[in-house]
């Protein structure tokens, strides 16, 4: 069996990233990130969504090029164009969502990844390889059972035995543990241990702080595309680790000091014990009790994928509600149409413009009518009135302060523009209650601080707004309550000024209650 | 020089530009008949000759050129009847089934109020026919607005149930003391008005006005944009308060009773009869070509003709040259072949 200590000898690292910078149209993912990859470590990678771990990783494994920066290989410098190229240089990686095939039993699947395979498969020979290295390394699998048939955890072994059978000797692993239950994950570790005792060198990407601390060597932090830090584990400390994820920037929004909610109107919005079915791979609500009171903005804090989308989707009408009711302006619209929501007064702006939000072979002054187009409806339908559509637009954009080119497709706009444009469209017609997911996300600094000034002037006129960030500081400048999800569930609600950033921070990565449930 | 060549046939084939349009569909259109004609000459015959032929019994007579369009008649409205549903991204292939079913209600029309005027009865039959083909095409609308089954395959497979119940009809109730593969005649009230002593009816002005009224919908109205919208990208319709299953349900509906004006313009005004079989693919054609013109109205009224133009020309060919009718198949199959594949050669490179 190979083993992957050939380089550990040396203090050199096994894998050196030198200044690798990329953009996106709108975005920087990394800006000149240096990190050293030493073989016999576990090195986590921790960052926010969004911070640029995975493009960082996915540069790595050749999937991404970096627009500058090198990638040194035991000091010699690599080019790794494709996945393929890296796999020759011995890196592998786990994705997220877990790349097997679905009818194939594991031994086949593993085959399919082999460099070497023959033309005539030898499985005999394969389930042999895969059940020495599975018992040397703990990592139990039936190479004959189908993958349909095993478990996700299993599913990951699989997966990691085909880098293992493949010679790899830098393994990268994103997000290994979303899908895993605890006691899956205290074996993963196991497994990982065992995988460093025989110098295999490990990339762990991840957002929980609890396990960094617990498996990683060394730490390294990664904020808005830079590293913000990066340490042993015998140096980091939660509060340490939290402080260099959500470093501070300045929002550049002057937020007046605004007078207590009048608890004593009806709210505009309520959730009384709302709870919705998690659909495929998405998160259910549990339990939700929320309010929203005129003339105030609620935060949403959380790591995406705890239940953020579901939530908005809920207040919307998109998805319905299994349990619970919902109350707009005092009446119970539960499970009511989007239809009969959005004529109230209900506006969204949600994460992704393009997708969820906007027709993309549509013209962009086609889409501004969208949301209403009984409003601009003539003669009972049969023609639209675009001249009051541009009107609206244009003075929306006036009370803004940014504007986006009408006659051309949305299709065609940057993801900066689509974003305004979504967000011009929503705040036309003085909507009562605003939903909003990541609202300045794409957004250069000065629209975004535009949005958030929209936001708050929606807000002083007696607007409710639902305001679901990532970006902490946002959330804390802006919010006049903020509440965090975890898990589908609401685990803390309070006044910004009455917690900090740590707090938000613990509760956000799941790990107080983790501590909670150790004692 | 073959990477300038090969450039150029790209830049052609991902531009929109008129011009380049134009070139477009001339290229596909001439390896078309170059495809086919390598097909006639392994079966012994003259391609040039049989070209010849095809376009001289076509536009070389008035009487040739009327039967052209009297072909388009059926292919015109059967396409629209999958280009409305298609619009808001649904897949119709069931207008073969809803010609069938509204043929049969507007013959049900046809021989039970036999003493009508034609003033009356003709609209009758046409509202009687939108409304078998509208029943029809229900079934697979509301089963996909509630989120049951695909329509693709719902109206496929509708459509071997419908001509089965048109041969119930005719075998039962309706059979004729004459014939037994179709019904009485209809009464002379009951038949389309025709034009110029040809077989042109009254089917073609329909068809013209629906194309015209489905241009102006989708352009223009409210409808039409909303159509647009579910059709571009259902999720984000949805989340701005359109009634999405509403439109599915109601544009499944009218797509079908449109293709079953189609079937009632084929009764009343081609056959005068409700004949068993009589539509023999003319649904199928209709989707071939709403594909080809990728649902543009003008588009659609340019493929109604060449196919009308190779389907009679085909005809004629089996006279002359002594061709198998297959061989227009052959033809067509190529056609559809070559402008259906086209896109997906040159996207991926762009990508």
């Amino acid at each position: 069996m190979s083993k992957a200590n050939d380089s550990q000898s040396a203090q050199e690292p096994l894998i050196a990233l030198r200044g690798i910078t990329k953009s996106f149209p709108g975005v920087i993912a990394n800006d000149h990130v240096d990190l050293d990859i030493y073989g016999g470590e576990v090195h986590a990678l921790l960052g926010e969504n969004g911070a640029g771990k995975s493009v960082l990783m996915k540069i790595l494994y050749g999937f991404y090029h970096a627009d500058a920066g090198q990638i040194l290989l035991n000091g010699k410098p690599v080019s790794i164009q494709s996945p393929h190229d890296a796999r020759n240089v011995r890196i592998g990686m786990v994705f997220q969502d877990l790349n097997l095939i679905p009818v194939f039993s594991v031994a086949e699947n593993i085959a399919l990844f082999l460099p070497d395979l023959k033309a005539v498969l030898n499985l005999k020979e394969i389930d042999r390889r895969i059940i020495e290295i599975s018992e040397h390394y703990n990592l139990k699998v039936d190479p004959q059972a189908l993958v349909s048939q095993i478990s996700i955890g299993e599913q990951q072994k699989v997966e990691i035995l085909k880098l293992l059978l493949s010679d790899a000797r830098l393994l990268i692993l994103d997000e290994p543990t979303r899908v895993l239950a605890p006691h899956e994950v205290e074996a993963l570790f196991d497994v990982l241990d065992n995988l460093r005792k025989d110098g295999y060198a490990i990339i762990l990407i991840t957002h929980k702080m609890k396990e960094v601390l617990e498996c990683a060597d060394r730490i390294t932090v990664l904020c808005r595309g830079r590293v913000a830090g990066t340490m042993l584990r015998a140096e980091a400390s939660e509060d340490k680790l939290i402080a260099l994820m959500f470093e501070k920037t300045l929002t550049g929004v002057k937020i007046n000091p605004k007078d207590d909610v009048d608890r004593a109107l009806e709210p505009l919005l309520e959730l009384q014990d709302v709870e919705t079915r998690g659909e495929r791979t998405g998160i259910s609500l549990k339990g939700i009790n929320l309010k929203i009171y005129p003339g105030e903005i609620v935060g949403v804090a959380g790591v995406s994928g705890n239940g953020q989308k579901e939530l908005c989707d809920v207040v919307l009408g998109m998805e319905l509600c299994k349990k619970g009711q919902k109350f707009l302006y005092g009446n119970d619209l539960t499970n009511h149409s989007i239809q009969t929501m959005r004529k109230q007064g209900v506006a969204f702006i949600p994460e992704n413009p393009l997708s969820m939000a906007s027709v993309p072979f549509m013209t962009v002054l086609e889409n501004m009518a969208l949301t209403n187009t009984w409003r601009y409806a003539r003669q009972g339908g049969f023609s639209m009135d675009w001249q009051a559509v541009k009107t609206d637009v244009e003075q929306t954009e006036k009370r803004l302060g940014f504007t986006v080119t009408l006659y051309t497709l949305a299709k065609s706009l940057s993801g900066g523009n689509q974003q305004r444009m979504v967000i011009i469209r929503e705040m036309t017609h003085d909507p009562r209650l605003i939903i909003t997911s990541y609202l300045t996300r794409g957004l250069d600094v000065q629209s975004a601080i535009a949005a958030r000034r929209a936001l708050v002037q929606a807000r002083d006129s007696g607007a409710g707004v639902l305001m679901v960030s990532e970006d902490l500081d946002e959330l804390f400048t802006l919010s006049d309550r903020l509440v965090v999800l975890y898990g589908g569930k609401i685990v803390g609600e309070f006044k910004p000024e009455e917690t900090n950033i740590y707090e938000v921070g613990h509760l956000m990565t799941g790990s107080e209650i983790q501590h909670v449930a150790k004692s | 020089m073959w990477q300038r060549a090969n450039s150029y046939i790209r830049s052609i084939f991902s531009s929109s530009k008129l011009q380049d349009v134009i070139v477009r569909y001339l290229l596909m259109i001439l390896l078309v008949f170059v495809f086919f004609g390598l097909i006639l000459l392994i079966y012994g015959k003259d391609p040039i000759k049989s070209y010849g032929d095809i376009l001289g019994s076509t536009f070389g007579s008035t009487y040739g050129f009327s039967e052209v369009i009297v072909a388009m008649i059926p292919m015109l409205i059967t396409a629209l009847a999958v280009a409305l549903p298609w619009r808001a991204g649904l897949i119709n292939i069931g207008g073969e089934g809803q010609i069938y079913i509204g043929a049969a209600f507007a013959t049900w029309g046809a021989l039970t109020f036999t003493n009508l005027p034609a003033w009356i009865l003709l609209p009758l039959m046409m509202l009687l026919g939108m409304i078998g083909g509208a029943l029809w095409a229900f079934i697979p609308g509301y089963l996909k607005a509630i989120g049951l089954v695909n329509e693709t395959i719902t109206t496929l497979l509708l459509n071997s149930v419908a001509p089965k119940i048109v041969g119930f009809l005719i075998f039962g109730f309706w059979h004729s003391a004459m014939d037994t593969v179709k019904t009485a005649n209809f009464v002379p009230a009951a038949l389309l008005p025709t034009f110029f002593n040809t077989r042109i009816h009254l089917g073609f002005v329909i068809a013209l006005v629906l194309l015209a009224l489905f241009w102006f919908v989708m352009k223009y109205t409210r409808w039409g944009l909303e159509i647009r919208a579910i059709g571009g990208n259902s999720q984000a319709a949805r989340r701005n308060g359109i009634p999405l299953k509403g439109y599915l349900i109601a544009v499944m509906c009218i797509g079908g009773a449109i293709a079953g004006l189609a079937g009632m313009a084929q009764v009343s005004g081609f056959y005068g009869v409700l004949l068993l079989n009589f539509s023999a693919g003319l649904g199928y054609m209709g989707f071939l070509i709403c594909w080809l013109a990728g649902g543009q109205p003008i588009g659609i009224l340019l493929m109604s003709f060449v196919v009308a133009i190779i389907t009679t020309g085909g005809n004629l060919l089996q006279l002359t040259r002594d061709l198998p009718y297959a061989v227009i198949n052959i033809l067509l199959a190529f056609t559809l072949f070559i402008v259906l594949a086209r896109p997906k050669f040159f996207e991926r490179e762009k990508a």
